[in-house]
């Protein structure tokens, strides 16, 4: 049993959890993930690792509530517990001095972004991040980049703050002004990710995702995650989660991440219709 | 033994096979000759006495029957279900030879099952404390066995399990219907009254090293089972609806997606399912899929006398309306517009020369693919070695298939204080091989902290 220690809601529909998990908080690395299952009927979802404090022995979430489970955990309180945590799972971020890296995060994924930029930034890379969401109130943890980013970039889709239109219109700007970039790691959803890397392939600039597929076990018994890198098939708990991007075959992931669309979509109204004859 | 009637089984997932009542198991052991020399004992990797039981089954006594198995055997409920009795003890019984062997698996399973229906535990004795603390990873059969083992011989024990639930394969990948979790629990609960710490949620590998627990323990015990489904490696084999046999089971009988949603794990079977391969995780995956409403297939390279799943399985799965195709493999998976498998190409084999497994080698018939219908497919072709452990231990040496070398007498790895057994040593393999290294590794193990002597 995982207690949660601090709950925040950062935006509609985005929950930040503050679980108490201290194994997992002194092992952890950026780029690292957990499986979650809140309870004996739960299914266990994978959850990247925002960030981690050893000393207290916690570790944070951030939880977009878009299936059943990330809305049921939507309702968890401050001292409710959460029946299984595991990890650290997947391969930590490799991370070396390589000179300016843009650190792109896209919706909830600029959660999963953050220490990895951070780990960027104390290794002595330059980082700029660019952080998209749909609209103002959706972007996160703004505060949190501007404390070390060398360089800040925000996009909302509707223009509402930052520059209008997605990430990609951001980092296609910077790339036709000459920007000199090194690396580039984006996390989000797996449209977002392709569409960085289709942008940053021509210009040969090294590019990571982090591969959100579907997972059960996650410690490489069950093949649910596996993902094709560069023709090979790989799986993205323990071979990734983080891969070369220019080798991924998008396509495949976003049909995969389609299998259950409509168990989802019936796990979800059944929690709704049941959530609210509760109330 | 009774069973389920097939009309009524493929409709649940409860299990198929009743089990005796007092006076058929009576009668049954009756039947045991009490050899002098008994031949079923060395058929028995776990080498239980075998005669012993039984006759004081034939004296009614079932406690002090099932007394005399759990010397050597902690897992009665489990190993007389599923053991492949027919090949073991079973085969090497005398009767056999004219008549039908005594049914001791059967026998077995009736002594654990009426002490559950009884209420009472008995809880096997546990010498004191010796101060000695052993890890042990993986919560299979063979770690199962090492801990129990190890306990009664007073040493202190940690099981690490890398899922939410003990067990291993007996909880994720063995279905209800065959082996109900019911048992699996309480014979595991057995294990933590005698004074064995069980601690789930911990990956090796990640949480912690093999070398981090050397730091705490005076010997780990490596039982990581064969945790790496094996692919066929052909065009397609990553559409959408073609999952491993360990995806498949798991989400069946770990997360309990059968009873989907009021489970939150969801699994999909169309109207046509393909099971690829002809073991006993076929016959598993293929009786799950009936169960879930499917026309269920299984798609075999060789032929029926070939097949490695145990008789009383493929049985089992024939009169529950499973169809099999022999020597045909699959070349490709077809898909359709939204990246969901529509069919499956195959092509015919016939069978040549013998293979090192000593069963004639399938061999394809150039020309003679065709195409076969297939909404979800099913990939039960076997399992390699899960390689967290491996790669985070780098000084204990692997095979080239990546499964941990092992002495086969005492389970002792190249590296000093660690020991393995089950499947991560022999490859995939049944729950009573496993139970039978346990055995060894724990005696060894034992040796090693009483002498200090590697």
């Amino acid at each position: 049993m995982f207690k949660i220690i601090e709950k925040e809601r950062v935006a509609p529909g985005i929950n930040k959890f503050v679980i108490e998990a201290p194994l997992i908080a002194q092992k952890r690395q950026p780029g690292q993930f957990v499986i979650l299952r809140l309870h004996e009927k739960g299914e266990r979802v994978p959850m990247t690792i925002a960030d981690a404090d050893p000393k207290e022995g916690t570790i944070t979430i951030f939880a977009q509530e878009v299936g059943k489970t990330t809305m049921e955990l939507g309702t968890y309180k401050v001292g409710d517990y959460i029946k299984d945590v595991v990890g650290p799972l997947g391969k930590p971020t490799p991370i070396h001095p390589v000179g300016t890296v843009f650190c792109i995060g896209g919706g909830v994924g600029t959660a999963e972004v953050l220490p990895i930029a951070k780990r960027h930034k104390e290794v002595g890379n330059k980082v700029c991040a660019i952080i998209g969401a749909r609209t103002k109130e959706l972007i996160i943890l703004e505060e949190e980049f501007k404390k070390f980013a060398d360089e800040l970039y925000i996009t909302t889709d509707d223009g509402s703050y930052g520059r209008k239109g997605f990430v990609t219109d951001e980092l296609k700007y910077q790339i036709e002004n000459g920007k000199r970039i090194d690396e580039v790691i984006a996390v989000g959803p797996a449209i977002m990710m392709k569409a960085v890397c289709e942008l940053t392939k021509p210009h040969n600039i090294k590019t990571l995702v982090s591969l959100n597929a579907i997972m059960v076990d996650a410690t490489g018994m069950c093949g649910a995650c596996r993902v094709e890198v560069g023709g090979k098939t790989k799986y993205a708990c323990v071979d990734g989660p983080e891969f070369d991007g220019h080798q991924v075959n998008f396509d495949l992931l976003l049909k995969r991440l389609d299998t259950f669309k409509k168990e989802e979509k019936i796990a979800v109204e059944k929690f709704l219709k049941e959530r609210g004859k509760n109330r | 033994m009774p069973k389920q009637p097939v009309e009524e089984r493929i409709k649940n997932f409860k299990e198929v096979a009743l089990g005796y009542t007092p006076e058929m198991a009576i009668k049954e052991a009756e039947r045991c000759l009490q050899c002098p020399r008994p031949f079923c004992v060395e058929g028995c990797p776990v080498e239980i006495d075998i005669p012993g039981f039984i006759k004081l089954i034939k004296e009614g006594d079932f406690k002090g029957a099932l007394r005399k198995i759990r010397e050597t055997d902690l897992l009665p409920g489990v190993t007389g279900r599923v053991c492949p009795q027919e090949d073991q003890c079973e085969l090497k019984c005398v009767l056999r030879k004219r008549y039908q062997p005594v049914a001791i698996g059967r026998l077995e399973r009736f002594v654990a099952d009426y002490e559950f229906q009884k209420g009472e535990l008995e809880i096997p004795e546990v010498q004191p404390s010796t101060g000695k603390k052993v890890a042990v990873v993986g919560s299979g059969p063979a770690g199962l066995t090492v801990a129990s083992e190890l306990a009664r011989k007073g040493h202190k024990v940690v099981i690490f399990e890398a899922l939410h639930k003990p067990g291993g394969v007996l909880i994720y990948g063995i279905p209800e219907f065959r082996l109900p979790k019911e048992i699996v629990e309480r014979e595991i609960s057995i294990l933590e009254k005698m004074g064995v710490e069980i601690r789930t949620n911990h990956v090796i590998g990640k949480v912690f090293t093999v070398d981090e627990l050397l730091e705490e323990f005076d010997a780990v015990f490596l039982g990581l089972g064969a945790g790496l489904p094996l692919f066929l490696n052909i065009p397609g084999e990553n559409l959408g609806g073609i999952y491993s046999a360990s995806e498949f089971l798991t989400r069946i009988n770990l997360m309990k997606a059968y009873m989907f949603p009021d489970y939150d794990t969801p699994i999909k079977v169309g109207k046509r399912v393909a099971v690829i391969g002809g073991g006993n995780v076929a016959m598993d995956a293929v009786r799950c899929a009936r169960r879930l409403g499917a026309e269920a297939h299984i798609i075999y390279r060789r032929s029926k006398e070939e097949m490695p799943a145990r008789e009383e399985e493929i049985e089992n799965a024939e009169e529950e309306g499973v169809i099999f195709h022999f020597l045909v493999n699959p070349v490709k998976f077809i898909g359709d517009s939204n990246g969901q498998v529509k069919e499956i190409e195959l092509i015919k084999m016939q069978l040549g020369e013998p293979d090192s497994s000593g069963r004639r080698r399938p061999i394809p018939i150039p020309g003679s693919e065709f195409k076969f219908p297939a909404d979800t497919v099913v990939i039960a072709i076997g399992q390699g070695a899960n390689p967290l452990v491996p790669q985070t231990t780098p000084d204990m040496e692997t095979n080239k298939w990546g499964y941990i070398i092992a002495d086969p007498d005492t389970g002792k790895t190249t590296k000093k204080r660690v020991w393995a057994g089950g499947d991560i040593v022999t490859g995939a393999a049944t729950v009573i091989l496993a139970m039978g290294a346990g055995r060894k590794a724990a005696k060894s193990i034992d040796e090693y902290l009483k002498t200090g002597k590697w």
